[in-house]
């Protein structure tokens, strides 16, 4: 059966001074997404993450645009379908659920306008039964006494409230994915903890499948089966989640679980040197070459292809070993 | 320890709200409600709690630029509050802060060197080139390269930003710098670097951190003791490696099961707290954690606990110990 969503060698770069500046934002990215699981998209801040995400929903802006490759979602193709197609699919098949849950909402409409928005929109809900929809969605994502919040407007909300509201509307016309991009960054940690437990159960009551998008190793951790670690607008690793954290291959990867601070064990710190790459001007071969401690002068001259490194464990290093049975027995996914 | 670097008593600082029609009533904010800790020389006082738990409301009273309802902050054995003139101005150059947000903290139309200047030339009478000399001097400290003196912030990333707001709080010799969670806005990567230059910081300088936050890991990382806070009180306060290992009160424990795991297999105490903290303006009556605690009995909502010894370092305000 073909996966739910198959993303193949997705690129999408931005032109920007009329064309002559190209920023490749996401090159050549591909990874799996079967029903019900989740992928933790993993990387700093400017790595090409969120960008991978706009360009599945069709919500890129306007400098920047998909040059290659191929979304697949349910069969469908995504690239290449038109701005109305596109409104179609989004919120009633693929929601987004975003950081930043006060400049998500409309300060100016009512939660239960906001909430029902998608169920009237897409699932053509009115009256009654809309109202229905909207209680169900509130209580679905713990909001207390939804008949009196549903008339209030997000500013009446704390924080975590409204990021629950949010996640009520990506829920409202039953998705089949969720893409989550930070959705916890600005939550305290006990309310950080409810609401990925929240996430996780109507994961389990629903079956949507679930991309989300972090900086946070330890998110992965408790949320995702499977990781893609991404690095200047590539997929360095990608594997398995226990894999990953048991035998990361990638120097990056094995430097962000370095730089995690873990509780109960105090061990100093790898702190990996210098800074980010910046796309507009990439460093050459792997992008990585200049802070990796394990570089080697081929790294420096030539880009590393994918690896297969165990069963759907890949990474783009040198120095990674290729496991021979896995690469010849079937094509990784 | 004799006199530590600093002492707190009896911390309070009430905001007042002004209500009804005519805005003549008025009830109270306790933000911070009876806070006591000290932090000796060389020393990192970890101090973590929710947004709203009055962690930032205590480094602005430390810092001056809030005044207390009651209690004493004393540094090196004199009250700041009596301070004046010339023991005031000593008083700031000693105790210095970094920001969260290292994009809002440093002026944008300011070359680097003259905000990491600007304290030198308020706070001693240094001549220009023995100032400028010293600019280069913390900027090496910190790691960046004293040419940059003459760049503006908007020329350097986030990492670099948070440095140079480092170098500004150590130009003048700080003995206390208040860290108000001071890696929350950088990238994972980055952080790692600073926690790790902090501490190369304290240990050359024997400086002392008051360090705000709210990720339990790298609170822990990071400091010698913890004081974990709620509703503007301290709730429990041990040495950093007791109080991981052995986290008594049930919001601390509750904050324990709520942190990231750092592995897939990792398995936390499942105590997830239900509900929000709850408004300071009308906090709960007796023990201000009692509507989430999951242990809670009818003496906490009546009466509110004291914070006892139960170890020699370890103190908890809870009723059942």
């Amino acid at each position: 059966m073909a996966p739910l969503l198959h993303v193949s060698d997705l690129r999408t770069y931005f032109f920007t001074f009329g064309g002559t500046r190209v920023v490749k934002a996401v090159d050549g990215v591909s990874f799996t997404l079967e029903a019900g699981e989740t992928l933790g998209l993993v990387g700093e801040s400017g790595c090409g993450k969120t960008t991978t995400c706009l360009s599945l929903v069709g919500l890129l802006p306007p400098a920047a645009r998909i040059v290659g490759g191929s979304i697949r979602f349910a069969g469908e193709e995504l690239t290449g379908k038109s701005p109305r197609e596109l409104r179609r699919l989004r919120g009633r098949r693929i929601a987004m659920i975003l950081q930043d849950p006060m400049a998500s909402l409309n300060p100016l409409l009512t939660i239960a306008r906001q909430v029902g928005e998608p169920a009237h929109f897409h699932l053509r809900l009115r009256g009654r039964p809309l109202r229905e929809r909207v209680l169900g969605l509130l209580r679905a994502v713990r909001i207390p006494s939804p008949e009196v919040r549903c008339r209030e407007y997000p500013h009446q909300m704390s924080g975590g409230m409204r990021q629950r509201i949010v996640g009520a509307i990506a829920l409202a016309a039953e998705p089949q994915l969720i893409i989550a991009d930070e959705p916890t960054t600005n939550l305290d940690v006990t309310i950080q903890a409810q609401y990925l437990n929240l996430l996780k159960e109507i994961q389990q009551q629903t079956g949507v499948a679930l991309i989300f998008v972090t900086h946070n190793l330890g998110i992965v951790a408790k949320m995702c089966d499977k990781v893609a670690v991404m690095y200047a607008g590539k997929i360095v690793e990608q594997s398995p989640v226990r894999e990953l954290f048991n035998a990361p291959q990638h120097p990056y990867t094995r430097a962000l679980l370095g730089a995690m601070p873990k509780l109960g064990r105090r061990e100093p710190l790898y702190a990996i040197p210098g800074q980010p790459p910046n796309l507009a001007d990439p460093p050459s071969g792997c992008a990585f070459h200049p802070r990796c401690p394990e570089v080697i002068p081929r790294c420096v001259s030539e880009s590393p292809e994918e690896v297969v490194a165990g069963n759907g464990h890949t990474a783009r290093c040198w120095l990674v070993q290729p496991d021979v049975e896995v690469s010849r027995g079937r094509p990784s996914a | 320890m004799a006199v530590p670097l600093l002492d707190v008593q009896d911390l309070r600082k009430y905001f007042p709200v002004r209500r009804g029609l005519l805005r003549r009533g008025h009830s109270w904010i306790k933000a911070v409600d009876g806070v006591t800790f000290a932090i000796g020389a060389g020393e990192t006082l970890g101090l973590i709690g929710e947004s709203g738990c009055g962690k930032t409301t205590t480094a602005k009273l430390i810092l001056l630029q809030e005044t207390p309802t009651a209690g004493s902050i004393r540094f090196e054995g004199q009250d700041v509050a009596g301070l004046r003139g010339p023991a005031l101005l000593a008083y700031r150059r000693a105790v210095q802060v970094v920001f969260q947000d290292p994009y809002s903290s440093l002026s944008p139309r300011m070359r680097v060197g003259d905000i990491i200047a600007e304290p030198l030339e308020i706070q001693t009478n240094l001549s220009r080139q023995a100032i400028r000399a010293r600019v280069q001097e913390v900027l090496e400290l910190v790691g960046l390269q004293p040419e940059m003196a003459r760049l503006f912030p908007h020329e350097f990333s986030g990492g670099q930003r948070q440095r140079i707001a480092i170098a500004r709080a150590l130009a003048a010799n700080a003995r206390l710098l208040v860290l108000d969670e001071p890696v929350s806005a950088l990238d994972v990567s980055i952080r790692a670097q600073i926690i790790n230059q902090l501490e190369h910081l304290q240990q050359t300088l024997g400086v002392s951190y008051l360090f705000i936050g709210h990720d339990l890991a790298t609170v822990a990382h990071i400091s010698h003791r913890i004081a974990v806070m709620y509703l503007g009180q301290i709730v429990e306060s041990a040495d950093s490696d007791a109080l991981c290992t052995r986290p008594q009160h049930p919001y601390t424990r509750a904050l324990f099961a709520a942190a990231l795991p750092d592995h897939p297999d990792d398995t936390r105490e499942a105590l997830v707290i239900t509900g929000e903290v709850p408004s300071a303006l009308n906090p709960p009556s007796g023990c201000r954690f009692h509507p989430r605690c999951p242990y809670a009995t009818s003496r906490c909502a009546e009466e509110a606990p004291p914070l006892k010894f139960i170890d020699t370092h370890h103190q908890v305000a809870c009723h059942l110990f």
